[in-house]
């Protein structure tokens, strides 16, 4: 009796998603990121492809952290030789660092311009493109209408969007599926070994579509992410100025 | 821009040709011959056959009687004309315009061709050695007319080039027969004791024309340059253009825009036809007022998408202006690259760096926002973490060298390295703290040194130590110290980078 109702439970929340206009299209398969515990929290228990990711960050370092997470995604994202383009406009990222986290440099694609209201218009174009892998857009104020251009043209083309914001002077409310943040932790090596360990982050879900929010400590070793379930204390970084 | 040509002279084109074919031939007299007449006549008699009396235009059976072992072949009578093609054919290597000169030479026109080898003296000598290495015997000849260089190449006796402006003085030692005038002509001129261009050039026109006709007058312009003389390419330079005349002249953006599409439409049904695309193409239109507009896209790789293609004209279209109406539209595909017809697909499924959806977007990018904004990298052999990518040139090229791994290299790189200031307890050791933007970093973690020595046959400079340093908030991060630790100097310490 019991093992029905949550049959009928979770088909009652699959059918609810529907309604919620969250629709998974007809044999497309469900990409694993292997994000481990996180993918519980997202909907269906998949990765929304084909939405709007935001991610936060004030520090280089943050950044730094961010860049590194996102292309752990694009790891998973850019299988079968997909390319990927990266939009931006004052550009620090180091293509050779990309092949630490699996993915092939020569497969991305670097546009460098001028201003933001360029970067938009480039960035919808190529969020119009099918079959890319991934779009990136280093971009650090965007207003809302902007933003639900871009959230319609993933709908459409079924490619998936990453927004990095840097130091974002308002923190308004943007058509995105999910916003991150992604905060580096201080490594550890087993036995207290010497040295520098593989990259940890405090990865912070703070908004999720038809999902549940959380965060959690992750590790990026063997090619893959890696959950550390060990508590480590929180870290302080200076929170982000609220304007208004 | 002044032309420039070469004029080749084969003087036994048929039978070098069959020597090249028969090599035993090449001791032996032999001929070509033609019934002619009800008799066999004698089209083309080889080099040793000549030596002997045998000469072109005696009948077979005199030359028979002359040298009994002559061998004979039978000619046929566009024999010649067709080795021609197969030269010109060739020399289009040389120059995009050549021609074919019947019975016994080639024109090619290699105005702007020269430089390529090197000026005009390597080009002459290459064009030669290249044929003569064939089996050719030739002569060869360059000058301002097509007249004076078909001359000099058959009578000329001091030099194979005739600089410009030169025309008249060379061609005054020269035989009548030098001017491709007809067989009476030359016959008259000799009677008359003119037995060189120089004692007749200077003589009134009209006394000239009633003499000998208007057709001396015109070769002697010809040859001199003041009559045009065309040339007839015997492969002719194909042109991708499309017009459209307009009854009543266009002043408006949705009338530029149809006549775009239309345009469009029946090149891209030409290129698809022919199986190629265009990498660039113009736009123009000429206004009523006499004055002409011009728009230019390019492509990164052929295509003929009329999709594709008005999209990249499309946001030029506004700053094309009608004022009182446009006439005439042109629209030329001045660079067209072969495409071969590629499998449809059913499904766009992933999309890799060479997917013609992907060029597309990369096409509307580079016509907007410019090429220089699109990069892609790829590894080149160097440590020097500044010169470690370098720039792909083409979205197909690839990677010769793989990338590395076995070194750590940070997320983001610091445009130029930036000073710190930092305190390091022994030489060699990574340093305890640093301050970074008035921020104080504790060193709680780090790896390292690895040495970058800079290439000293590139550029002069101290190596780089570089430590990858972890602080005590987790901040990843890349220092260096510039050069050898020294007790006597501050050192120098910068950081480079930040890791993931």
């Amino acid at each position: 009796m019991t093992v029905e109702k949550k049959e009928i439970l979770q088909q009652l929340q699959k059918d609810l998603l529907v309604l919620q206009g969250f629709k998974t299209p007809l044999g497309e398969v469900a990409v694993d990121l292997k994000l481990g515990p996180v993918t519980d929290s997202f909907p269906n228990k998949t990765f929304p492809v084909a939405a709007m990711h935001e991610f936060l960050s004030t520090e280089p370092e943050q950044a730094s952290a961010t860049s590194g997470f996102i292309t752990g995604l694009l790891n998973g994202l850019m299988q079968q030789g997909k390319a990927c383009v990266w939009i931006s406009t004052k550009r620090t990222l180091f293509p050779p660092a990309l092949k630490f986290f699996g993915v092939e440099p020569d497969q991305i694609i670097f546009i460098d311009l001028q201003n933001e209201k360029d970067l938009l218009w480039t960035m919808e174009e190529a969020l119009k493109c099918e079959g890319l892998a991934a779009v990136v857009g280093e971009i650090n104020n965007i207003s809302f209408t902007a933003s639900r251009r871009l959230q319609l043209a993933v709908e459409q083309s079924r490619v998936t969007g990453f927004l990095l914001r840097h130091n974002a002077r308002q923190l308004t409310t943007i058509a995105c599926v999910a916003r991150w943040k992604i905060n580096p932790l201080p490594t550890e090596l087993t036995d207290s070994m010497p040295g520098v360990g593989f990259p940890r982050w405090h990865v912070e879900l703070l908004k999720i579509r038809n999902g549940q929010p959380g965060h959690w400590q992750m590790e990026w070793s063997g090619g893959s992410f890696q959950p550390v379930y060990k508590i480590i204390p929180a870290i302080k970084i200076k929170s982000i100025r609220k304007a208004g | 821009m002044p032309k420039r040509f070469i004029a080749i002279w084969f003087r036994h084109l048929v039978t070098d040709w069959l020597i090249i074919k028969k090599p035993a031939l090449q001791t032996i007299p032999f001929v070509f011959a033609a019934p002619d007449h009800g008799r066999m006549r004698i089209t083309a008699a080889s080099t040793i056959a000549q030596k002997q009396g045998i000469y072109t235009g005696m009948m077979l059976a005199d030359a028979r009687a002359l040298l009994p072992g002559l061998e004979v072949f039978d000619d046929k009578p566009a024999r010649a004309e067709q080795l021609l093609k197969g030269i010109a054919a060739f020399c289009i290597r040389y120059t995009p315009i050549a021609a074919i000169d019947p019975p016994d030479g080639i024109i090619l026109d290699i105005s702007g061709c020269a430089h390529l080898w090197g000026g005009e003296r390597p080009y002459l000598a290459e064009v030669i050695t290249r044929l003569k290495s064939k089996g050719y015997t030739l002569r060869a000849a360059i000058g301002d007319t097509i007249g004076i260089a078909w001359a000099i190449a058959r009578f000329g006796k001091e030099t194979a080039i005739i600089e410009r402006g030169n025309n008249a003085h060379a061609l005054l030692a020269l035989p009548p027969a030098a001017l491709r005038l007809p067989m009476q002509t030359i016959e008259r001129l000799q009677k008359l004791g003119f037995y060189q261009i120089g004692r007749f050039i200077n003589m009134p026109r009209s006394a000239l024309r009633r003499r000998f006709g208007d057709e001396l007058l015109c070769r002697m312009d010809q040859a001199l340059g003041s009559k045009e003389e065309a040339l007839q390419p015997f492969q002719a330079v194909v042109i991708y253009q499309e017009r459209l005349p307009c009854m009543e002249p266009i002043v408006t953006a949705t009338g530029i825009t149809i006549a775009l599409q239309r345009l469009l439409g029946s090149i891209c049904q030409r290129l698809q036809q022919e199986e190629k695309g265009m990498r660039t193409a113009s736009f123009t239109g000429y206004r009523t007022d006499g004055k002409i507009i011009q728009v230019a896209i390019g492509t990164n790789r052929p295509s003929h998408n009329t999709r594709h293609l008005f999209k990249l004209f499309e946001p030029r279209i506004d700053s094309i202006e009608p004022a009182m109406g446009i006439e005439l539209f042109i629209l030329d595909a001045t660079k067209v690259e072969v495409l071969p017809a590629g499998q449809q697909k059913i499904w766009v499924g992933s999309c890799g760096i060479e997917d013609q959806g992907l060029a597309e977007l990369l096409d509307r990018i580079a016509n907007r926002m410019g090429a220089a904004s699109i990069h892609r990298y790829i590894p080149d052999e160097h440590y020097w973490p500044e010169r470690s990518i370098k720039e792909a040139t083409t979205l197909q090229e690839k990677a010769n060298t793989p990338w590395q791994t076995d070194r750590r290299r940070p997320t983001q790189v610091l445009p130029k390295p930036e000073p710190i200031e930092v305190t390091a307890p022994v030489p060699d050791y990574p340093p305890m703290l640093f301050r970074y933007k008035n921020k104080l970093h504790k060193i709680k973690k780090a790896d390292g040194p690895e040495r970058i020595e800079r290439e000293w046959w590139l550029e002069e400079g101290a190596h780089r130590d570089y430590y990858y340093v972890e602080d005590e908030e987790g901040g990843r991060y890349w220092l260096f110290r510039l050069g050898h630790y020294t007790a006597a100097k501050t050192q120098q310490w910068f950081i480079h980078g930040f890791f993931a």
